[in-house]
């Protein structure tokens, strides 16, 4: 719990100074800490200071999965461009479901907002074990039924 | 250094306003509402990034970079989340998908 308070206290800071701007002025920093302070306890009071509502630890992985899922969703833009530009003839839309093997909430939050994020397929239903995603050509849904992206995520959340 | 960096924001920014253009036309394009929505999502993901990455490379002061980037991290967590429920909405509602086999009949709002 005192890890969770420190990292939030120190996260809040540097977000509040880099908007700010002020890191001299004699008034408003302290108001800022006193901010930060009362943000920090709200947090405690609505219990969600814990290992989901501020998952730090995944700060790492997540940082090594971005380039990855950056390389995709460039891919997949190109790919929902060249269809715009063929028109409405080129497109085969459905509905499909994918087994995910994510253990936690929050590994399913994940792969759901990876598979959202590239366009071309939208995560429709996430359930215990599946997720029902929407895909608008057999290739972009083929790119998500690989399971590579539910490996990477599966990945990220067991090195936490 | 400051020639390589403007051209390489210029040229971010204009890919960018192209791919907005292109997302633009497919929203009208695209025969039903959840292929539209896939169309708008090019303008969350990619635009996105090159737009506000092409404005990064411009600014001089590290906190106008910093809201810029801040912007960049809130919208790559929120527009998902706005796809995602504008989707199951639509779901929910009994909407089917188009297929291209049954064009006559679904294609009529």
């Amino acid at each position: 719990m005192l890890k969770y308070a420190v990292s939030l206290t120190v996260i809040l800071a540097v977000i509040w100074l880099l908007f700010s701007g002020n890191w001299t002025h004699p008034i408003l920093v302290p108001l800022g800490a006193v901010s930060v302070a009362l943000t920090v306890y709200l947090a405690y009071r609505m219990r969600v200071l814990d290992r989901e509502g501020h998952p730090v630890h995944l700060l790492v992985p997540v940082i090594k999965y971005l380039p990855w899922l950056f390389k995709e969703v460039v891919k997949a833009n190109l790919v929902v461009a060249s269809h715009i530009i063929r028109g409405r003839k080129s497109l085969s839309p459905r509905l499909c479901r994918l087994d995910a093997t994510q253990k936690t909430d929050l590994g399913r939050v994940f792969l759901a907002n990876s598979i959202t994020l590239t366009p071309g397929t939208v995560t429709v239903y996430v359930r215990e074990q599946e997720v029902w995603f929407y895909a608008l050509t057999e290739e972009l849904e083929q790119g998500v039924l690989s399971g590579e992206m539910d490996r990477r995520v599966t990945r990220l959340e067991g090195e936490s | 250094m400051s020639l390589l960096l403007n051209l390489l924001s210029g040229l971010m920014l204009v890919s960018g306003a192209i791919l907005v253009v292109i997302s633009g036309v497919g929203l009208l394009r695209f025969p039903d509402f959840y292929s539209r929505i896939q169309a708008a999502g090019m303008t969350d993901t990619l635009c996105m990034i090159l737009i506000l990455g092409g404005l990064m490379l411009r600014t001089d002061s590290l906190e106008v970079g910093a809201k810029l980037l801040f912007t960049l991290v809130f919208l790559f967590f929120t527009a998902p989340a706005a796809s995602h429920a504008l989707t199951k909405a639509a779901r929910q509602c009994k909407l089917s998908p188009w297929r291209s086999d049954k064009e006559d009949e679904s294609s009529q709002p």
